[in-house]
């Protein structure tokens, strides 16, 4: 059990949030101009990393913002938190 | 026998209070201070059940948590019986009752000890090999395993017992008690750090506690003494909070650790009443020090599981901590200086030993001399190969080691003994560490796993950390705390120490014997019944990984997962398949480190608590108008309201009819409730939605269908715009919450710029229904100044107005196909205005219905609910529903997705409606849809996803999702049962009304 720093709310239990799966996928802004490849790549293809990972997860028992977090999934350890629409301060 | 074997007095024990218990159904006594195993061994008795596969006798072998052969069951058919109840853990009390398990009819005659004959054909994975085939044999085979095997017996009654859940925050914890915890915690709570102190004995000091000796000293003081002093004072420190009896069970990430507290498990039974029996521990702590000790490792030899053979250190710990005697002709096996420790207890307490039998061949330590100084026989460079006794050991036999320890050489020596102890060395209690994610590293020395990383704020001290000698652990653990806890100075930086062990070890994982493997029982995992021989037979058979050995021979899977042995089990893999130790590796420790119990994980969370439930402002009318309830997610929802002698069908038949025929009434609170506000409120609606929502008027009502992003219905409703920038949207009863944090992560996360604010409303207001061709009568009495003709107030149209002074909004909306008036209300009004509409309705007998109904209703107008008629697998095409999508649009959640290859495809499962040929008979909801059912295989072409009775229409009616379905209409098909075929026939879903004039009827 991780304890998250929610960027609005400051260190909560891990309990009080919720993932939502690979970050800074964008919805494309024209879906009916894609093939059913490329729509499939934005609906169904997602990384599943071991070792440093984005990720969205969501303060769901708080605040109810989403946010953004880079974690080392081999180890749980969170190297980032940054607010949506913010560039990742790590690479 | 009865109490003879209790020597010299110990403080531990007091012998002026005797305590009575049963074991077997035997009257036995022993003292306040006793565990059930020292009071048993203070009684003479070492057999305490059998064996798991062979069912061979076994007795006490520890007197710790790593027990793996004393389990009992206490209290046996009470609603407090708990099995699998480590003898060397209980401590006993007035009215104890313990029995022994895995054993039929008595632990004395065991009908499964045959197995321990027919041993040749039950090697390693004999119950994979010969069980599973065929597989219709299995069920003979189960009904006899079942019955021989199997250790325990769960209780069958509720159980009487309270637990409860705590969290705790502090800066550092320390697990483990012993001499290093102490210290730990002592300095810890001294420098200002909130600091809590576990252990799972119910007294403080480890082994340090009852370390009378003196060739171990601290400061000039017997280390006992020593500790003692320093015990009186932490139990003073304010900052620190000490907790016994507790053991750790897990150690989680971002140390996070998990305990139970044992609070009344040593307490008479009529004392326990009305108390929290156990408490778990939710414990985040900033730093961690681990501080659990070692266990001392068993030997691998020919029958090494004999009741009376036990660890050197627990004979000690019986002797000096309990003041028993395990035995009356005691040797001890060792292949290190522990076992002289123990030697130097007994001989101390007068209990006599008849010899020792070491691996080494030149040992010359301290403490050896002062055996020997003692006249007691020491066979150096000696192994036991056998031992003799079917009850209790008897006779051992021993014989010369060779040089490289590989074979035995010379002539057998027979011991008369009756007890014998073996000390293998000692094994870091690294379970907790390892849990955490820390990383082990193999130290070749003397061949045992130690911390290497540690993934948080911890550290291992003590012989966790590999330091088992005195002088190793108090001459570094002043300069780890400072590092540590981050201080300048500690009060433990110049002690004298003297310790006079030696730590030369001979270790041979599997002893040498004069026979041929296959003729030994040399037990590597006491509990599964997994001796050397079965690992060898894994690796022959091709097993390489650890993991898989373990699962194939089931070593280290019991109840005490392994403690003991599980490092001998590496130890062979390694020298049998020519491996090293530290790259095999060790099998994953996993949590609970000791077992525990349901209530401790359940908590306060039983009965009504086991779950939150939601009720409805009108729910106490709902109890005394004696409605069933149904949940739905965790609202407590009317399902339908019998009279009396009325079971669920007649009252649903009733109920149906009456809303169309005059009037019924829903509580429809539980609709999620969604309220919208904002400048981009439109054109918020227009992209979660497949319908178009920017032309809606103000004041009107539009049904709508939420998509996820892959095209398959996700959730719908009602959504009403109240004014230009506001709508109230309406999700199903169970979708609520879902669809809540879906339409906030698109509104966050990719339409940021959209100004858009939502708030769940559904707890705010009371919902209520009133359908049927006498609804606009009831409602017009309720509500008299509102104007109901169907040009002022249309369907699907909504008015805000008053109840009397209670501002509510009406919308004429209609989920029955009736005619109907769904009023809102803020929800404290909710049960007034419900009576205010049941008075108003009694002239036209106005009926109550629940969701019972409410679903036949729909179903006879063919409209969908989602989660039944759906699956997560069906677009709104496949549903008949292309009106709701909106070809105009440019773009909406899941639009894309309609028109994928596979999306389009025409054999899609499609939803359709189902009569059957026979009117009478009503399909199971469920029941799977063929064309023809004598051809083989079978083609599945759908299943029944709802099906009623209807009084209405005076048939049974179905919906169903089929194959191709939608040009299928008029087509028989067939419904295979168990017993019968029934014959249906393809029509359109809807049943009732299709021309939907009933509606403004
Ligand atoms: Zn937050």
């Amino acid at each position: 059990m991780f304890v998250i720093n929610c960027p609005y709310c400051g260190q909560r239990e891990q309990s009080e949030f919720k993932a939502g799966g690979e970050a800074h996928i964008v919805r494309p802004k024209q879906p009916t101009e894609l093939s059913d490849d490329q729509w499939a790549e934005y609906l169904f293809m997602r990384k599943n990393i071991k070792g440093i990972q984005f990720e969205r997860w969501v303060h769901s028992h708080g605040c109810r913002k989403w946010f953004n977090m880079v974690r080392d999934t081999s180890n749980d350890e969170i190297k980032a938190i940054y607010k949506m629409g913010e560039k990742p301060p790590v690479k | 026998m009865t109490n003879n074997l209790r020597v010299k007095s110990s403080k531990f024990i007091d012998e002026t209070y005797k305590i009575s218990f049963k074991f077997n159904n035997k009257n036995y006594y022993g003292y306040k201070g006793d565990t059930l195993a020292s009071a048993l061994l203070a009684n003479g008795i070492h057999l305490i059940g059998r064996s798991f596969k062979y069912h061979r006798p076994r007795g006490i072998m520890t007197a710790g948590s790593e027990e793996p052969n004393a389990i009992v069951q206490i209290h046996k058919n009470t609603s407090r019986t708990e099995p699998n109840v480590r003898a060397t853990e209980i401590e006993i009390y007035e009215g104890l009752e313990a029995s022994s398990q895995n054993c039929w009819p008595s632990v004395n005659f065991d009908i499964g000890g045959i197995n321990n004959f027919l041993s040749p054909v039950l090697p390693a994975g004999f119950y994979y090999k010969t069980f599973m085939w065929p597989a219709s044999f299995w069920k003979k085979y189960e009904y006899f395993i079942r019955k021989s095997a199997g250790l325990g017996k769960s209780p069958t009654e509720p159980d009487p017992d309270i637990y409860e859940h705590k969290y705790i925050h502090c800066d550092v914890l320390i697990i483990g008690a012993g001499i290093s915890g102490i210290i730990a915690a002592k300095t810890s709570a001294k420098n200002g750090f909130k600091t809590l102190l576990l252990d799972e004995k119910p007294y403080l000091g480890g082994s340090t506690i009852y370390q009378n000796s003196e060739h171990f000293k601290i400061n000039n003081q017997i280390s006992s003494s020593w500790i003692e002093k320093e015990i009186n004072e932490i139990k003073k420190i304010d900052n620190l909070e000490i907790k016994t009896r507790t053991s750790v069970a897990a150690f989680h990430s971002y140390n996070f650790l998990l305990a139970r507290e044992n609070l009344t498990d040593h307490l008479p039974l009529h004392q326990r009443d009305g108390k929290v029996r156990h408490r778990l521990l939710k414990i985040r702590a900033k730093k961690v020090i681990s501080a659990t000790g070692s266990l001392e490792r068993p030997l691998v030899f020919d029958n090494n599981d004999r009741p009376g053979i036990l660890l050197s250190s627990a004979i000690e710990k019986y002797s000096n901590l309990f003041g028993v005697a395990c035995g009356q002709k005691n040797v001890l096996f060792t292949n290190n200086d522990s076992a002289y420790e123990t030697a130097i207890s007994l001989f101390q307490k007068g209990i006599n030993i008849e010899a020792i039998i070491d691996n080494r061949e030149n040992v010359d330590s301290k403490l050896v001399k002062e055996i020997e100084k003692n006249n007691i026989k020491i066979y150096k460079g000696y192994t036991v190969v056998n031992t003799f006794g079917y009850k209790r050991i008897n006779k051992i036999s021993i014989m010369q080691l060779s040089k490289d320890g590989q074979k035995v050489v010379g002539s057998k020596i027979s011991i008369d003994c009756d007890c014998l102890g073996m000390s293998g060395g000692w094994t870091p209690a690294v379970h907790l560490f390892t849990q955490s994610g820390g990383k082990l590293k193999f130290r070749d020395d003397d061949q045992v796993f130690i911390p290497d990383t540690y993934p948080s704020d911890q550290i291992s001290i003590g012989s966790c950390n590999g330091e088992f000698t005195l002088d190793e652990i108090l001459s570094s653990i002043s300069k780890k705390l400072k590092d540590f806890l981050n201080i300048k100075k500690t009060e433990y930086e110049n002690l004298e120490i003297l310790s006079h062990f030696n730590k030369t070890k001979r270790n041979i994982w599997l002893l040498p014997s004069d026979k041929i493997i296959g003729k030994t029982k040399p037990f590597v995992d006491y509990q599964n019944d997994a001796t050397a021989k079965d690992i060898k037979l894994a690796l022959r058979e091709g097993f390489r990984s650890i993991e898989h050995v373990k699962r194939y021979t089931t070593t280290g899977m019991g109840t005490d997962q392994g403690k003991l042995g599980n490092m001998h089990a590496l130890g062979i893999i390694s020298e049998t398949a020519g491996s090293k130790m530290g790259e095999l590796g060790t099998t994953t420790f996993r949590p609970p480190y000791t077992p525990l119990t349901f209530g401790t994980i359940v908590g306060r969370n039983v009965g009504e608590y086991f779950d939150v439930s939601r009720k409805t402002p009108i729910h106490d009318w709902h109890v005394e108008n004696k409605a069933k309830f149904e949940n739905v997610g965790q609202w407590k929802r009317a399902w339908f309201y019998p009279k009396e002698n009325e079971g669920m069908h007649e009252a649903v038949q009733r109920e149906s009819k009456a809303a169309r025929d005059s009037a019924g009434i829903l509580d429809a609170s539980t609709l999620g409730k969604i309220d919208i506000q904002g400048t981009d409120a439109s054109e918020f609606l227009n992209r979660v939605y497949t319908n178009a929502w920017s032309k809606l008027a103000i004041g009107k009502c539009r049904y709508g269908l939420m998509l996820n992003e892959d095209g398959m219905v996700y959730d719908d409703g009602v959504t009403t715009r109240l004014d230009e920038n506001h709508y109230i949207m309406t999700t199903t009863t169970g979708g609520a919450a879902t669809v809540l944090s879906k339409l906030e992560d698109y509104l966050q996360t990719e339409w940021p710029e959209l100004d858009v604010y939502l708030t769940s409303v559904t707890d705010h207001y009371a919902t209520i229904s009133v359908c049927g061709p006498n609804s606009k009568k009831i409602i017009s009495k309720v509500i008299p100044n509102l104007d109901l003709s169907d040009e002022k107030f249309p369907h699907m149209s909504f008015k805000n107005t008053k109840i009397d002074k209670v501002k509510c909004r009406v919308m004429r909306i209609s989920f029955t196909g009736e005619q109907s008036y769904e009023i809102n209300v803020q929800a404290n009004y909710g049960k007034s205005v419900w009576d205010k509409c049941m008075q108003a309705g009694k002239e036209f007998n106005i009926t109550p219905y629940g969701t019972e109904t409410m679903h036949l209703l729909r179903a006879e107008k063919g409209f969908i609910i989602v989660g039944q008629d759906t699956d997560a697998t069906m677009t709104p095409i496949d549903l008949q529903m292309d009106w709701i999508v909106s070809k105009k649009k440019y773009d909406f959640i899941g639009k894309r997705s309609l028109y994928r290859s596979d999306t389009i495809r025409d054999d899609r499962k499609q939803l359709i409606g189902l009569v059957t040929e026979n009117p009478k008979e009503v399909l199971e909801e469920g029941a799977q849809i063929v064309l023809d059912a004598n051809k083989s295989p079978v083609e599945m072409l759908g299943h029944v996803t709802s099906s009623y009775y209807s009084p209405n229409l005076e048939k049974s009616i179905a919906l169903g999702v089929v194959k191709g379905g939608k040009n299928m209409m008029g087509q028989k098909l067939i419904i295979p049962m168990e017993n019968k075929q029934i014959n249906v026939t393809v029509t359109d879903p809807v049943f009732l009304d299709k021309e939907n004039k009933r509606l403004n009827a």
